[in-house]
């Protein structure tokens, strides 16, 4: 278990948010989506310019850019 | 019995709009929130013997005031005050979907849930008990597919009854924040409550709620309404902040959401969902994606669908345009039969039937673009197309959606800027959607087509297909330069955040795909028809007012009978009165209202080389691109000429002395980005506001000059 920034993980991993560190608009868009503290998720992939990322949460996959995985410290988790 | 209210309301692809569809057939009522492009849609049912009006809200996954979608939705609830919402859920997402419920609840809002695609939550092997949500939420919950129509009466009846029941109210559900928020949350309640601060609008801890999120709707209006009471509230907002900085190194609004999920967690996990472990298994849509966005098949296949996008909407959309043209050809041939040669018949010829023609003419290009698009983004390819295109466009102040819209308009050779225009409705963030609608129009649409083709004949024989394949390159980079310099001037700001959801692949429903065509379709005609006749109409007249003074008309006459007279061969004749026909009517533009603009604007235009002429084609050009041809013809005396076969006027212009190689070149930059016509100026104004479709004429234009000169003067100091 190592606590890295979502930006560094890679395809497949497995991982806990630990903490979302954003204000306003960005934090409230992540939040709405259900990334919050405790959310288990793995990357499901990245955008042929390794940007977006896709995470695939309970039930969906989202979206967002390395700049904003910035704001989200997460957990690693071993398979 | 009267009519019973209800809203509809969802995360987007919840299913929500089929539902819609589902509930209310085609009995809909399609319009705009008054200044913002949200759709607003209303639909009615009849349900024994009484009344059902449904109000479908736009697709939002809270009720924040964030996103246009967002503030629609809660002032729709609030001021329309529907009996009940029924909130479509995809019951995949339970846990996230249910923090628009809480939402709901808090603001004392009766919600009736609506469990959809639960066909597709058995497959995944997801067991919901929904007995058990109903009895733990204290609200009605429905199961249901609406795809196949399973669970519309179970709904409507719950729906109805829940309405009659509550009739718009229930006791807000009061959630506990946690030690640290709840004694502010009650302070502020109490605060608002003894000020009767925006009485009878919301309920009091919500209002407190909103404070602590720092919900800038809310604030300016309770600023509005008492800014003592207001100060109060700021007061201990700040009170807040300090100790959730301090204490939970997080901010309130973070701990607002913490404890909503919590409280839906705790209710999920007193056995509501379980999942059965041995029918889990990698999703279709997740094998799909590692297909369709694969680092080197994923760009692949997007070009090929957006291509085939492309070709569909003009290669389908050009047989009944055909049809349509031969129409109103006929149409125009009849009337002249008709009416005796005059005004009049000119009025009706050419100002009202081209005129409507010219507004009916895109209907098929405009349907079968919105079928297509429609079914790009109903099955979910729409947003891979966004999340692979993202880093690309972003480094332009856009968003990956805004390639459709180029694409559209012309990206591709042979587009149009009316479709392309409607098709940024896809995007989101206004910022962006203004910077993709002022410069879309800068591609080579299929009607400034045949002007290059027209002056790449005269001027660079034999290299017309390069001509066409830089003027579309050129096209690109003037359009992603000028939203990168618009998008760090007018329109600076942020990016929006990308985080979205990509939903899974669905097969779109073909009645929902119908329904929505025809909307769209339908708004066009109606709303762009009326505007588009009157302008039609204005056009017309500036090219034909005033007419000929008397004794030049005189003189044309003479000349005419001075002909007849000398009795020569019957085919010499011909072409000497054609000759004089044509004179006459050149004269007769120069003398027009659009020719005296060509005339006064010469010394201005010489600078890019263009004299009046040129000018008053370029005015006429703002009725249609392809106007410019046919208005250099009779400028150059040449009697009406066809757009598709301009060979006689491209022997002229290379043959003219007034014109060289500068001048082309610098014709060409200035078709490709001066105003774009009117048509697509009115839908322009359709999608964001009369004043910004003002601003692009203008904007477009000044940057067409300036490109026009530098290109003219550049390239004459050349040669």
């Amino acid at each position: 278990m190592r606590t890295v920034n979502l930006r560094e993980m890679a395809k497949d991993q497995k991982a806990r948010v630990v903490s979302v560190d954003a204000e306003g608009e960005l934090g409230r868009r992540i939040r709405d989506m259900g990334l919050l503290p405790g959310i288990e998720f793995s990357v499901a992939g990245r955008a042929p310019l390794k940007d977006p990322v896709a995470l695939r949460v309970k039930g969906y996959t989202l979206t967002l850019r390395n700049n904003e995985a910035d704001y989200i410290t997460v957990q690693t988790m071993e398979e | 019995m009267s009519t019973v209210n209800l809203a509809l309301a969802g995360n987007p692809n919840s299913g929500k709009t089929t539902f819609f569809n589902l509930l209310t057939g085609a009995r809909q009522h399609v319009g705009n929130y008054p200044g913002i492009t949200v759709e607003r849609k209303e639909g009615h049912l009849s349900w024994n013997n009484g009344q059902v009006r449904v109000l479908d809200l736009p697709g939002c996954y809270s009720l924040t005031s964030y996103s246009p979608e967002e503030v629609v939705a809660r002032n729709a609830l609030l001021k329309e005050r529907p009996q009940a919402v029924v909130q479509v859920v995809d019951a995949n997402t339970l846990e996230r979907s249910l923090f628009l419920t809480v939402q709901f609840l808090e603001l004392g809002i009766p919600v009736v849930l609506a469990l959809n695609m639960m066909d597709e939550a058995r497959r995944k092997g997801l067991r919901i008990d929904s007995a058990k949500l109903s009895a733990l939420l204290g609200l009605p919950v429905v199961e249901t597919v609406a795809r196949e129509g399973q669970g519309k009466e179970a709904l409507v009846a719950q729906a109805v009854a829940h309405a009659r029941e509550k009739l718009g109210r229930t006791e807000p559900l009061a959630l506990s924040y946690g030690k640290d928020l709840d004694p502010i949350l009650t302070d502020m309640a109490a605060i608002v409550e003894r000020n009767a601060f925006l009485i009878g609008r919301y309920p009091a801890r919500w209002i407190a709620l909103k404070y602590l999120e720092g919900d800038a709707e809310v604030m300016r209006e309770g600023e509005k309404s008492d800014s003592q009471a207001a100060k109060a509230l700021e007061a201990k907002v700040a009170e807040a902040r300090k100790l959730c900085r301090d204490f939970l190194k997080s901010y309130p609004e973070a701990v607002i959401a913490d404890f909503r999920y919590g409280y839906i967690n705790s209710i999920l996990q007193q056995g509501v969902v379980s999942q059965d472990a041995r029918r889990q298994r990698i999703e279709i849509s997740e094998r799909l994606d590692q297909v369709l966005t694969h680092r080197l098949l994923g760009p692949g296949i997007m070009l090929a669908v957006l291509y085939a996008v492309f070709y569909a909407t003009f290669s389908i959309g050009e047989i009944p345009m055909g049809w349509l043209e031969a129409l109103f050809g006929y149409l125009g041939e009849t009337a002249e039969n008709l009416i005796p040669e005059g005004l009049f018949r000119s009025l009706v010829v050419s100002g009202v039937i081209d005129g409507v023609g010219g507004v009916l003419g895109f209907v098929p290009l405009i349907v079968v673009m919105f079928f297509a698009l429609t079914l790009l983004e109903d099955s979910g390819y729409m947003a891979r197309v966004a999340y692979m295109l993202d880093r690309v466009l972003r480094v332009f102040g856009l968003h990956g959606c805004s390639v459709m819209p180029f694409l559209v308009s012309g990206g591709l050779p042979g587009g149009c800027a009316v479709p392309g225009i409607m098709a940024t409705r896809t995007l989101r963030n206004p910022k962006e959607k203004l910077a993709t609608l002022l410069t879309a129009p800068f591609m080579t649409c299929g009607a400034k087509v045949p002007v290059f083709i027209l002056l790449a004949a005269a001027f660079f024989p034999g290299l017309e297909a390069r001509v066409m394949f830089l003027s579309t390159l050129g096209a690109w980079a003037m359009a992603l330069l000028a939203s990168r310099l618009l998008r760090s001037t007018l329109l600076k700001g942020e990016s929006t955040p990308f985080v979205m959801e990509l939903p899974p692949y669905r097969m779109p429903t073909l009645r929902g795909l119908v329904i929505h065509t025809w909307e769209r379709t339908w708004q066009y005609i109606k709303k762009a028809g009326t505007v588009i006749l009157a302008i039609s109409i204005l056009i017309w007249a500036a090219m034909t007012f005033p007419g000929l003074p008397q004794e030049q008309a005189a003189g044309f006459e003479a000349l005419r009978l001075a002909a007849q007279q000398e009795g020569s061969a019957q085919a010499e004749l011909d072409d000497r009165l054609t000759g004089i026909d044509n004179q006459e009517a050149q004269a007769a533009l120069r003398h027009s209202v659009a020719g005296r603009i060509g005339v006064f604007l010469e010394p201005i235009s010489r600078w890019a080389g263009f004299d009046w002429r040129t000018n008053i084609s370029l005015v006429g050009g703002f009725a249609a691109k392809e106007v410019i041809v046919s208005a250099l013809g009779t400028a150059y005396s040449l009697g009406d000429v066809d757009p598709e076969e301009s060979e006689t006027l491209s022997q002229r212009l290379a043959g003219d002395r007034a014109w060289s190689f500068a001048t082309a070149l610098s014709l060409i930059v200035f078709v490709l980005l001066y105003a774009p016509c009117f048509v697509t100026v009115v839908a322009m104004a359709r999608e964001s506001s009369w004043g910004w479709a003002l601003f692009s004429v203008g904007f477009s234009t000044a940057l067409a000059f300036f490109m026009a000169v530098a290109v003219y003067q550049v390239s004459s100091a050349l040669a």
